[in-house]
């Protein structure tokens, strides 16, 4: 098929300004969708599930608010791990506390505790910058894991300090809990993302969008041509949070169904997130899911050619698993900050012209 | 090399600064400086380097705060006042080095300069739905005016950290005029150009003046520029002001003479 802008002419702002102006970008991302709802979950199953589809998703959404954070932004953080927890806390109270609560009620009303919880750690950001505020952010995420490990109104007092997620009905479909079907665990999740991916793209296209922009790329212009500061990143600071906050609460209640704040919820989190970011491209929704997809794969695809394929031992795949994500992480913030979403960019650009050179 | 100032409406006053000064630490970067602006007005301010200019406009546009005197715009007297409202009054510059977002395209950067007059709530743009989806349109529409009257329509959607010196220059114009200010303050709006990209952005300045009557502030060295296309000029030296007047005036000034127009001279030679 013919990758061309040529004849398809833009008669107002409206089309213009369209997510996705060209037609075969539509066609393509219209089959993916037509896939995910109508073709996979009649395949789907508990491997399938929990291993590559619910992993994938819930991290493209935790990628896609920390890339409004950091990639639009600007402002680092080291404390996504931290604000997935507050997320996952907050469903979980939520549903023990009010066991009659719309489900899907509670996911949301997770993230909207989590964006203030954001907003309240993004305060220093008004101040500091850069490194500072990542060290900020990273004192969040440790305070917040031990915050939830230590007070036991968090996790009902339970013995063993686990929270487990009860089972819980949407339109009628368990989604949480062992008896749910994995087709509506795996519905359920993608239902959050692709809604929440939509509204990502919308802000990043608009005012609210550019603003973070204009903070990111020169702040002190934005702000003498009238944008606020303040504004600006406490915004991105409470959306970031609210999408790593549903992030969070779909990682514990619907994928997870149990979880303890040291294991579920550490440091390693915030860094894997990072690093679906970096790879994906900073400043990219396309790249959050990009990076998620490769980040997820990577090890799976890993083990199968090491372990089943030449007979390494596992330790060994894990080893040089993670030699080669660290080789790209720098490969990739040197060579290419923006990621595998750039490279899709060139790629696509190249269509575009061939067969003629230029 | 431009048409003589050209025949409008000067107005009353709009812009009088009054006694103002401003130090960094032992520097004196500005003493008593007073001058007025009328609407409507091309009005330069010149002298050697350093000698306060681009502190002059920080000042009206609120991002230095003057340790004395006053600043009185379209009849609000203040001394000290946020970037941000500055903004929102009517006050949009540019500035002596290029401060452009340079992740951001054209389009994006002449945007953000509406960003002041744009108000959906973040709910509407996150769903991108009624309100929010038309204000983007209108405001699209008048950045698109920009665009044409600037000619960077093939710019358009380029970042605009790959484009040349000159055109970010006039990317910059763009999105201060986007705001559609009452008042705009060009710092050194043709320094480092091409005769050619002079003469284009001489030409957009007295545009601008006259067909919508924006009053104009601009710091600029070429002495033959400024003589050109403003309508008064005020002459500062070491954080003082030597004379203001007319540019026949001011050229006629012993004082200025001394001061700047030897410098200046000099620099043309060097
Ligand atoms: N932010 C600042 N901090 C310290 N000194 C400054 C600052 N801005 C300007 N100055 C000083 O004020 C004087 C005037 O500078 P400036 O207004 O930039 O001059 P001009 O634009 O006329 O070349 C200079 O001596 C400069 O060093
Ligand atoms: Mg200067």
């Amino acid at each position: 098929m013919f990758y061309r802008e040529a004849g398809q002419f833009k008669t107002s702002y409206t089309a213009d300004e369209a997510i996705f102006p060209i037609l075969q970008d539509r066609f393509f991302i219209g089959a993916i969708l037509i896939v995910a709802f109508g073709v996979i979950p009649f395949f789907i199953d508990d491997y399938w599930a929990n291993a590559i589809l619910i992993h994938f998703l819930v991290y493209a959404l935790a990628a896609l608010g920390l890339n409004i954070l950091t990639g639009y932004c600007g402002q680092v953080s080291l404390g996504t791990g931290g604000f997935m927890a507050v997320g996952a806390y907050a469903s979980y109270k939520l549903v023990t506390v009010f066991p009659e609560m719309n489900f899907i009620v509670v996911i949301l009303m997770s993230g909207f505790i989590t964006a203030a919880v954001g907003v309240f750690f993004g305060l220093p950001s008004l101040r500091i910058k850069g490194f500072y505020l990542a060290v900020a952010t990273l004192a969040a995420q440790f305070f917040l894991v031990w915050l939830f490990n230590k007070v036991g109104w968090f996790y009902n007092y339970s013995p063993t300090g686990m929270i487990v997620s009860p089972p819980r009905e949407v339109f009628g479909f368990l989604v949480t809990g062992p008896d749910a079907h994995p087709a509506a665990r795996y519905l359920f999740c993608l239902s959050f993302v692709v809604v929440f991916a939509w509204a990502a793209k919308n802000l990043v296209r608009g005012r609210i969008g550019r603003n973070w922009m204009a903070i990111r790329d020169m702040d002190i212009a934005a702000e003498l041509i009238g944008i606020r500061p303040l504004e600006a990143k406490l915004t991105a600071f409470a959306v970031s949070s609210f999408y790593i906050g549903i992030a969070g609460a779909l990682y514990f209640s619907v994928w997870l169904g149990t979880a303890e704040p040291t294991e579920a919820f550490d440091i390693n989190q915030s860094f894997f997130v990072l690093f679906i970011v970096i790879i994906g491209g900073l400043g990219s929704i396309m790249g959050s899911f990009m990076g998620a997809a490769f980040m997820v794969l990577l090890p799976i695809t890993m083990k199968s050619i090491m372990v089943d394929g030449f007979g390494f031992a596992v330790g060994a795949a894990k080893h040089a698993e993670v030699m080669l994500l660290g080789s790209l992480i720098i490969l990739f913030l040197i060579l290419e900050p923006h990621g595998l979403a750039r490279l899709w960019q060139i790629l696509k650009e190249k269509l575009r012209r061939w067969p003629f050179p230029y | 090399m431009t048409q003589p100032a050209l025949k409008r409406d000067i107005g009353d006053t709009i812009l009088a600064v009054d006694n103002i000064s401003l130090s960094f630490g032992g520097v004196k970067a500005l003493q008593n400086i007073s001058f007025s602006v009328n609407e409507h007005e091309v009005f330069a301010i010149i002298g050697p380097n350093g000698a306060g200019k681009s502190s002059m406009l920080n000042c009206i546009n609120g991002f230095y705060h003057p340790q004395e005197g006053t600043i009185t715009f379209k009849g609000e007297t203040r001394r000290q006042v946020r970037p941000s409202v500055a903004a929102r009054t009517g006050i949009a510059r540019t500035f002596q080095n290029i401060a452009l977002f340079k992740g951001m395209s054209t389009l994006d950067n002449i945007m953000t300069g509406r960003n002041t007059k744009m108000s959906t709530n973040i709910f509407l743009q996150a769903l991108h739905f009624g309100p929010a989806a038309k204000e983007e349109v209108e405001h699209r529409e008048v950045v698109e005016r920009v665009i044409d009257f600037l000619e960077i329509e093939a710019i358009r959607k380029t970042p605009v950290g790959k484009l040349p010196y000159g055109m970010q220059k006039r990317v910059e114009l763009g999105r201060a005029l986007a705001a559609e200010p009452d008042l705009l303050l060009l710092d050194e709006p043709m320094a480092g150009m091409n005769i050619e990209e002079k003469q284009d952005m001489c030409r957009f300045i007295l545009d601008v003046n006259d067909e919508f009557g924006t009053t104009i502030v601009l710091i600029e060295h070429d002495m033959g520029v400024v003589m050109d296309i403003s309508d008064r000029v005020v002459v500062l030296d070491y954080g003082r002001k030597l004379a203001e007047g007319t540019p026949d005036e001011v050229r006629g000034n012993q004082d200025v003479i001394d001061a700047y127009l030897g410098v200046a001279h000099d620099d043309a030679e060097a």
